[in-house]
């Protein structure tokens, strides 16, 4: 494939982000959240710009960095499904950065402190990773990507500077840096094999021989490590439960789908058809445990953010039912189980960060997240309880919601291509879900005898962010389903 | 081809250390022993054709430098959660927090 | 004779590597692990890849060995804690099958990669004459993949700032890792001495022939950067507190440079990281140089650690 105009657009998602944190780390204090503030609505521009572009010319858009062609060069490739992350990360951030205006603050004139430096920094830094983990062309430009995410998601999940916090993001951190030794192992017995790394020219070439399926189990085993898919989920509910608010929701929400989006690069790019389907039903077993296993789970916890931590690994299992729906299907299902696949990421995105967020307002509101006892919150704090119980919504699957779109093509491929039983896994995930969003919901409405105070005052900014997120992963389920069209630019 | 096979005996052996290893230094330790497994086969390839490919020998050389802030970064989170709470490994806590 | 030579050092490195892994004391193991990244440039060498060995000697071997062994130093104890969370014999047995099983698919796999060997090498040569550079290696890394080389120095930027981020609030602004006392006398004081200016010099030559022979930012940069540390450890010099504004442009100036010269190529050639012809080898050597800079004050920094006494 050729590069084509607009290529320029793709170097700089990667470059603004990347120079703004280079400076921001330079000039430091208040500068380096300005800079974060500043380069958010053309972030947000450029995101959109390559949207309509690709809705509009119905192709993807390609670049060859230094105009070196691979397999020599590199190349930057914005198909639609990376280019519907793209906007949806770009979006998420702002609204993370919105949400953390109130606590990374610096004030003008104040002297330059730890944390807010770090988030503003690690925040643009989070951007940068995830536009180069969905543009990459390249398996080794991709490890690079992946490392880098890996460093700033730790580094901003560790920001209370907490012994809880190391404790679990050295876990995370050797989970993810055995996932990056295995995916490493894939790249050099690809480029051993076929001489190239450039994802288009692998699937060109990839055949069923030895070299190619060890490489294919080592970097799936890699990247499922990455993104907690059961039984590799451990390191993932203490991780992502002990981040502060606005790390958890973009570890949650973006990070796992990096790795989610870059799998679905080897299996349905590079690798050979027949490997892809022995494989596909394993990923869905997997993927079908870790939601009932997760939601399970999930149920039983005391805590919110642990709950929400573990719902995340629930959800994180709809995304492997699409392998088997979309391989070996008949076109028009297998573009059904692709569109619900993608979506599933997408909603997921959007209603899992104001999760989230709304459970860190709640939280430092009455200083603790414990579920029995969250008596009162409704009244403390309602729009979050509100944010949390739309989110709710569209992780149960309920319409309209992009959640309930997701699942709803998900289910109709599957039965459509009579695999019955992965819709039967679908419905109980989403009673399931029903179950934990409603035991939350349920303590938070409850009124209490006495009067109640929040211990913090509760920012109406910040509820009214995680209440925009909410807001999207519903009215995702009310657009035309033509609109997703855009995730199959490309595929 | 000998150290094709060097190379898949060091990631063995770097990665039973990584997992079996209870002390988190030591962990780290194993990491590097498996980079420096992995990082050899990119030199078997590059050397298996006529003339030495330059391509892997540079995904190399950007490889050790990844590696050495990981275990840089890693390093500071063992030295933190020690100083703090003095633990050496990451085993689960006895008791609930 | 080659091939006995070549058995000989494979089985070298195994055995130092599982002597590594075996022994019970961390300073040993270090001191293991320092052999074995030596051993490895050997083998790097053997494999003619001269650029790659310099790097795993000064890097692999040379500042992850320092790394490791001021984290020995500075974690003690926790004998019991650690004996209580080794893993049972069944579970080492599992550990060891898995492990096994995953080296024999790699070896499997590695014996089974396609004659004749696919090959980038006669496509990198010949584009070399473009960017006025002899050395195929810095031809990869500054042009045909520049972006990752650009992407890793961002990576060194990263791993700075979330090292001090872990520091405690009270600490921010301060000087970087432990105090060393002065070394008026004695073999530290002597080597910190005399080696920094010859270690400066060889540093710099490194950088600078990279472009045509062995060498480059990253080996010239660590060399600088092992005779900064070594000023360091022996009283010498002090590290500027990470408050310092000139320290942080030191760390990003190379990154900076990268993308700047980057993004000149959408004026003046074909787009981003593209060097115009005839001003290709300039260019590249603009970058080097601020890179080499940058990589040596992050791996100073990166050894250092967290901000943790008082500017």
């Amino acid at each position: 494939m050729e590069a084509t105009p607009g290529g320029f657009l793709l170097v700089l998602m990667l470059v603004v982000p990347v120079t703004g944190l280079l400076l921001g780390f330079a000039l430091g204090g208040r500068l380096a959240e300005r800079m974060a503030l500043w380069l958010l609505p053309p972030g947000l521009a450029m995101a959109a710009v390559l949207v309509a572009g690709l809705l509009h010319a119905k192709a993807p858009v390609v670049a060859f960095v230094g105009g070196w062609a691979p397999p020599l060069g590199l190349a930057l490739r914005a198909d639609g499904l990376a280019a519907a992350m793209l906007l949806t990360t770009a979006l998420i951030i702002a609204a993370i950065a919105l949400f953390a205006r109130a606590d990374y603050t610096t004030a003008p004139g104040a002297p330059e402190a730890r944390a807010p430096l770090a988030f503003w920094c690690f925040l643009l830094a989070l951007w940068a990773a995830l536009n180069a983990a969905f543009l990459g062309g390249d398996l080794f430009n991709l490890f690079v990507a992946l490392e880098m995410l890996t460093f700033g998601a730790l580094a901003l999940a560790c920001l209370d500077g907490k012994a809880t916090q190391f404790k679990a993001e050295l876990r995370y951190l050797l989970f993810a840096l055995i996932g990056s030794v295995l995916y490493l192992l894939g790249t050099v017995l690809l480029y051993g094999a076929y001489g190239t790394l450039d994802i288009l020219l692998l699937a060109e070439a990839a055949r069923a021989d030895a070299p190619t399926i060890v490489a294919a189990s080592l970097m799936t085993v890699g990247l499922l490590g990455k993104m907690a898919l059961f039984p590799l989920h451990l390191w993932l509910p203490a991780a992502h439960a002990g981040a502060p608010p606005a790390a958890s929701a973009l570890l949650s929400g973006l990070v796992v789908k990096a790795s989610y989006v870059l799998l679905l690069r080897l299996w349905f790019w590079v690798m050979p058809a027949a490997l892809l389907l022995a494989v596909a039903p394993i990923l869905a077993l997997l993927g079908a445990a870790a939601i009932l296993f997760g939601s399970l789970v999930a149920l039983r916890q005391a805590r919110l953010k642990l709950l929400v931590a573990y719902s995340t690994v629930a959800q994180i299992g709809y995304l492997f039912l699409m392998f088997p729906l979309v391989a070996g299907s008949a076109a028009e299902v297998a573009e059904r189980a692709w569109t619900g696949g993608a979506l599933q990421a997408i909603s997921h995105a959007f209603a899992k960060a104001a999760m989230f967020l709304a459970a860190g307002v709640i939280a430092r509101a009455l200083g603790h997240d414990r579920i029995a006892e969250l008596q009162g919150a409704a009244r403390i704090a309602p729009l979050s309880v509100l944010a949390f119980g739309l989110a709710g919504l569209s992780l149960m699957g309920i319409p309209p919601s992009g959640g309930f779109s997701a699942k709803w093509l998900l289910l109709q491929a599957a039965l459509d291509s009579g695999q019955w039983w992965w819709a039967l896994v679908i419905v109980a995930g989403g009673l399931l879900t029903g179950g934990y969003v409603f035991r939350v919901l349920s303590a938070a409405m409850q009124g209490r005898s006495a009067p109640i105070f929040p211990l913090a005052p509760v920012d109406a900014a910040q509820e009214r962010v995680a209440l925009g997120l909410a807001v999207i992963s519903v009215l995702l389920g009310l657009l035309p389903l033509g609109a997703f069209g855009l995730v199959l630019i490309g595929r | 081809m000998i150290f094709g096979v060097t190379g898949a005996a060091l990631v063995a052996l770097g990665l039973y250390g990584l997992v079996t290893q209870p002390a988190l230094l030591r962990k780290i330790l194993a990491f590097n022993l498996l980079g420096g497994g992995v990082f050899l086969l990119f030199g078997v390839v590059a050397r298996r054709g006529a003339v030495a490919d330059p391509v892997p020998q540079a995904l190399v050389i950007t490889g050790l430098v990844v590696a050495f802030a990981a275990t840089a970064l890693a390093l500071v989170l063992v030295l933190r959660l020690f100083q703090i709470t003095g633990a050496a490994t990451i085993a689960e806590d006895k008791t609930p927090p | 004779m080659s091939l006995v030579l070549d058995v000989m050092l494979a089985l070298a490195v195994i055995g130092v590597a599982g002597w590594t892994l075996l022994v019970r004391g961390n300073f040993p193991a270090v001191i293991g692990f320092v052999a074995y990244g030596l051993l490895l440039a050997l083998v790097w060498v053997r494999l003619g890849a001269v650029d790659v060995a310099l790097t795993e000697a000064a890097l692999g071997a040379g500042a992850t060995g320092v790394l490791l062994l001021f984290a020995v130093v500075r974690l003690r104890g926790g004998k019991a804690e650690i004996d209580a969370a080794t893993p049972s014999p069944p579970q080492r047995v599992a550990a060891a099958i898995l492990c096994g099983v995953v080296g024999l698919g790699l070896a499997v796999a590695m014996l089974n990669l396609p004659d004749p060997a696919p090959s980038l090498a006669a496509e990198a040569t010949r584009h070399l004459p473009l960017l006025g550079v002899g050395n195929p290696i810095t031809g990869v890394l500054m042009a045909y993949r520049g972006l990752d080389t650009l992407l890793e120095a961002v990576v060194l930027v990263f791993a700075v700032l979330a090292i001090w981020s872990m520091a405690p609030d009270r600490r921010w602004g301060a000087i970087p890792g432990p105090l060393f006392p002065v070394q008026s006398s004695g073999p530290l004081s002597l080597l910190a001495r005399v080696l920094p200016p010859i270690g400066i010099v060889v540093g710099i030559h490194i950088a600078w022939v990279g472009a045509d022979a062995p060498g480059g930012k990253f080996q010239g940069g660590t060399i600088l950067a092992a005779m900064g540390i070594l000023a360091w450890v022996a009283g010498l010099w002090r590290l500027p507190p990470v408050a310092s504004r000139g320290l942080r442009w030191a760390v990003v100036a190379g990154p900076l440079v990268f993308i700047g010269v980057g993004l000149l190529g959408f004026v003046i050639a074909d787009g981003f990281l593209s060097y115009p012809p005839g001003f290709a080898k300039p260019l590249i050597l603009l970058i080097e140089a601020a890179m080499t800079l940058s990589v040596a004050a992050a791996i100073v920094l990166m050894v250092a650690g967290p901000p943790e006494r008082p500017a």
